[in-house]
């Protein structure tokens, strides 16, 4: 029956004009009904309707009521509310476009960012339960996250009381032959639990079975969804169907589903079990593998490090030889996953929120300055009835009209720039990345985007609402109507500058702060000019040039030979790591001649031909390089960094001094002949390590980069190169065709700061933008509100400099206020993000004072307008406008 | 103060239901006088004050408004209680009864007490 009711009095919404004749009519015939009968009482046609009306009562007031039943009287008022609020925007076009505007971009921004975070760190990883997973590494004193030797990996399997299931992987690229020519294909080599281990089962086929993974069982291959696609074109039949990589036959068994991703080996096609017959996996000193793991129900992390420790201890008395100082260390594989871009991504979203704060205060501003021009209209209303709260309702509309159309352009821009900032990051980052593949207005962004919205709304609708409850209906409709509520609305609004410009300086000095780091490290030493440099990998067939040393030297001077007399070459090197790496790929050596106790002497080690040194202009600080005829015919030689003659020859001439692998091996015994100043290889950001690079014609490879130095920028020159190449050996495999500038800048610490600086730098400029309007907005309107004061002034004999000085002074103080905040404020955002600066200290005084001068000079800038235009102000007429 | 207009108009819609079930088919005026004759007089509200009360119960569904012409020839809108309108005054009489009897109750002189 209520519900018969309402549905009733909606429709009585839209049949309102119908209803209304309808109820005059009744009322009508009502009278008429009653005259009759007072008529017929002997009344005098006059009396008769006299006494009817009145004893009908008011007939507005009866309708009302009828009204009031017939409809929804709360909603036809919104109704009534919204098409008011409509004609009120309409007509000023420049405050609904700037409201909307700044709410758009506040919205638009904070939700693009924050649908990268959900991608990245709240969406969670596509297995199952994944906090349950964890990474599972050796440690060494020196390196923090070191790979697991074959053997250690399966005693930890075996010992540990805590794993539901250990499982390893390393990434393995393969050479696979189509009808283009050799290819080489991303993949991935992984013990057969490990699909298992994290909960994914394939789209097609079969998992692999355990035991898969030893020598003897036959090799298998599941293809990820891309590659099936890509490769196989989504055939079904793919399954139980033969492929040979690097000349060895593979069955495919299966396909992994689509959203399957696992970040660590970036974008293998090919998952293939571990090929434990390779004689890395065959020794404690090889370290190559990653370890994923399950946790059993109820044990801790904790538990886990500490059980996986208590195992490398074991390992360390057993095999001290190998196995010294070899810790263990977990972590969730989570973090390993998005560890790197958290931090970014954080500080984007912080720096996206303050944006969002500064444009909603902003318009709250501009709100309350409205809803003081407005106070006639408002005093007016209240003296003719309206109720307060009908009044308050009028502006929560307005907040929420201008927040819909605000949110609905923001979303609709955050959809874009979600697009276009992902189409900014290189593919080569993006597939280390995955996870950002399903960025997208999914429902928990839109729940994030309506949070803001309804935060926006609030602040919109409360502020003038809280104005309005100071409103006094007399001293509004007052002539000129100004007296105290000026002076309010110049306090509240002063307050709200000095938090926008605070705002404002904590962007400026983070997007400061973060261009400085990226300066600093563009500026880092390098060891080597990166200019006119390309470089590419060579891969060469295992079967003809990796089993045979001698054809291994030949293939690499005959690719130097033929590089070289390419025009436009200056000249040619090979290295079996390029620089700007990884610390990474270590050996462990001892001294010939000095005392030995098996400490753990971790040096980089890099193999490299006869004119690397020059090639990358690298500095050569005694001794000699090189020379082609260091070769497998002569006796071992190596030249070292730097940093490694300074570490373990201080105050000593290291050349002619030997190293050796610590078993003292008499292959690996090497005389030093050369130091080098340090070149960067690791990370722009990481400590230079002891380095020595060995001759690759004494230990030479089938799989090496090409560093060509060439005499104009040498992008057109690249496919050249690889044809000479591929001329020598047609099965010859060429990938990560690339100059050494891209490396630089390219590295992902580069191209994380690049980009946080860009956006962060945005965000800082839209921010300074909309504090300084805000700025000129409040001493704008506090020179409105004192014209006539100043008139008097003037009138009284002030020179307009000291008017000047009157504005600017008061500008200046919030201005001041804003910095002496914002300077306090920043400092501690900047610590907040430390991790992300570089060489730069959260209080570097270069950017503060920068800063602080950008944003006081813009301040007196927007106080120089209205302070003239109070320095102009006529006496006489402002006098007389009163 | 609106708690008294509730009452008011909850009786009210009690007093016009009863009088079209008693007199069948009326229209707004003679339910009014209606209301006015039976309380003797003592109930003469503004005529007006009935009509809301007529929308409600006509939205409720208890009873239907139809134009029709009165004994003296003059257009007017005849309302006309409904199946469920019926039931409606059944529960309400009923209810009714009970609430003044159980108030009643309290105002009966007390005498075993003393």
């Amino acid at each position: 029956m209520k519900l018969r009711a309402w549905l009733l009095r909606c429709k009585g919404l839209f049949s309102k004009q119908a209803r209304e004749r309808e109820l005059t009519d009744e009322l009508e015939s009502h009278l008429q009904l009653h005259i009759d009968d007072n008529i017929r009482a002997g009344m005098s046609p006059q009396e008769a309707r006299r006494v009817a009306v009145m004893k009908l009562g008011g007939v507005d007031q009866t309708k009302e009521a009828y009204r009031d039943r017939a409809g929804i009287p709360f909603l036809e008022n919104a109704v009534q509310d919204l098409r008011f609020t409509f004609r009120q925007l309409r007509k000023n076009p420049a405050f609904t476009i700037t409201a909307t505007t700044m709410v758009a971009l506040g919205i638009g921004a904070s939700v693009a960012i924050f649908a990268f975070v959900d991608a990245a760190l709240i969406k969670p990883l596509p297995y199952k339960n994944p906090s349950r997973l964890l990474f599972v590494t050796q440690t060494t004193p020196d390196i923090p996250r070191a790979n697991l030797s074959y053997p250690d990996y399966l005693d930890w399997k075996k010992q540990n009381r805590v794993f539901a299931s250990l499982e390893a992987y390393w990434p393995q690229e393969h050479v696979i032959s189509t009808p283009a020519g050799m290819e080489m294909v991303t993949g991935a080599q992984v013990t057969a639990s490990f699909f298992r281990t994290l909960g994914v089962g394939p789209l097609l086929g079969r998992d692999f079975h355990a035991g898969e993974d030893l020598p003897e069982a036959p090799r298998t291959l599941i293809l990820s969804y891309a590659s099936w696609q890509k490769r196989f074109g989504g055939r079904q039949e793919i399954i139980g169907q033969p492929i040979t990589l690097d000349q060895e036959p593979f069955t495919i068994i299966g396909v992994l589903p689509q959203n399957f991703h696992f970040a660590p080996v970036e974008n293998a096609e090919f998952w293939s079990t571990v090929a434990t017959s390779w004689g890395c996996f065959k020794t404690r000193h090889c370290h190559n593998l990653d370890g994923i793991a399950r946790l059993k129900d109820g044990v801790s992390e904790q538990a886990a490090l500490a059980d996986v420790t208590r195992i490398a201890k074991d390992l360390e008395t057993q095999y001290p030889d190998t196995n010294r100082n070899v810790g263990a260390t977990v972590a969730p594989l989570s973090e390993i996953i998005v560890g790197d871009v958290k931090p970014i991504l954080l500080l984007l979203l912080g720096g996206a929120a303050l944006l969002l704060l500064i444009a909603c205060i902003n318009v709250a501003s501009l709100l309350l300055v409205r809803s003081e021009t407005r106070r006639r209209e408002l005093s007016v209303r209240r003296a003719l009835g309206a109720t307060r709260a009908r009044l308050i309702r009028q502006f929560v509309i307005e907040g929420l009209v201008i927040v819909v159309i605000g949110s609905v352009a923001g979303l609709t821009g955050s959809h874009w720039a979600m697009q276009i900032l992902k189409g900014l990051i290189p593919t080569d980052m993006m597939s280390g990345m995955p996870y950002l593949n399903e960025l997208g207005l999914n429902s928990r962004v839109l729940i994030f985007a309506g949070a803001l919205a309804g935060f926006a709304a609030a602040l919109f609708s409360l502020t003038p609402a809280f104005r309005l409850s100071s409103l006094d209906v007399r001293e509004g409709m007052a002539e000129g109507g100004r007296g105290s509520a000026g002076k309010v609305w110049t306090r509240i609004g002063s307050k709200l500058v000095v938090l926008e410009l605070t705002t404002a300086m904590v962007l400026l000095v983070g997007a400061g702060l973060l261009g400085k780091s990226l300066y600093r490290l563009l500026q880092v030493g390098l060891g080597f000019e990166p200019k006119h440099l390309i470089t590419m990998r060579v891969g060469a067939p295992y079967s003809t040039y990796g089993e045979d040393e001698k054809a291994a030297v030949a293939l690499g001077r005959k690719v130097v030979a033929e590089i070289k007399s390419l025009p436009g070459v200056t000249s040619v090197a090979l290295a079996q790591t390029l620089p700007l790496n990884l610390n990474g790929n270590t050996n462990w050596i001892r001294f010939v001649g000095r005392a030995y106790n098996g400490e753990r002497n971790e040096v980089l080690q890099r193999g490299v031909s006869s004119d690397y040194f020059n090639t990358l202009q690298a500095n050569l600080l005694r001794g000699r390089t090189f020379t082609d005829a260091d070769d497998l015919t002569k006796p071992n030689v190596v030249v070292i960094n730097q940093t490694l003659a300074k570490k373990f020859f201080p105050g000593e001439d290291p050349i002619g001094q030997r190293i050796a692998n610590n078993d003292l091996n008499p292959r690996s015994i090497k005389e030093i002949i050369g130091v080098v100043d340090d070149i960067r290889e690791g990370p722009l950001d990481a400590e230079i390590w002891p380095a020595y690079y060995y001759a690759f014609n004494q230990f030479p490879n089938n799989s090496f980069a090409v560093v060509v130095r060439t005499s104009q920028a040498g992008e057109s020159l690249m496919p050249v190169v690889a044809d000479a190449i591929r001329r020598i050996d047609s099965r010859i495999n060429i990938s990560g065709e690339t100059t050494m500038t891209a490396r630089v800048n390219n590295a992902q610490t580069v191209y994380l700061r690049r980009s946080s600086t860009w956006l962060v730098g945005g965000f800082a400029a839209v921010a300074l933008l909309l504090g300084v309007v805000g700025l000129y907005g409040v001493v704008a309107y506090s020179v409105s509100q004192r014209t006539r004061e100043i008139g008097v002034r003037i009138a009284l004999g002030a020179q307009r400099t000291t008017v000047y000085r009157l504005i600017m002074k008061e500008a200046g103080a919030l201005a001041l206020a804003g910095i002496v905040i914002g300077t306090g404020c920043a400092i501690i955002a900047a610590s907040l993000m430390r991790k992300l600066l570089f060489g730069t200290p959260p209080w570097d005084l270069t950017t503060l004072v920068c800063v602080a001068a950008v944003l006081g000079t813009s301040a007196l800038l927007a106080s120089f307008l209205p302070a003239r235009r109070a320095a102009s102000v006529d006496p006489i007429s402002a006098l007389r406008a009163e | 103060m609106s708690n008294k207009t509730e009452i008011w108009q909850g009786t009210l819609a009690l007093m016009i239901l009863k009088t079209l079930d008693t007199l069948g088919p009326l229209h707004g005026y003679g339910i009014a006088r209606r209301i006015e004759q039976i309380s003797g007089d003592r109930l003469s509200p503004n005529y007006g004050t009935l009509y809301p009360s007529l929308l409600k119960l006509e939205q409720e569904g208890w009873i239907v408004a139809e134009w029709g012409v009165s004994e003296n020839n003059r257009k007017a809108k005849y309302y006309k209680l409904t199946r469920s309108g019926r039931k409606q005054l059944e529960r309400e009489a009923k209810e009714w009864n009970q609430t003044t009897a159980i108030v009643a109750r309290f105002f009966e002189p007390v005498e075993d007490q003393s």
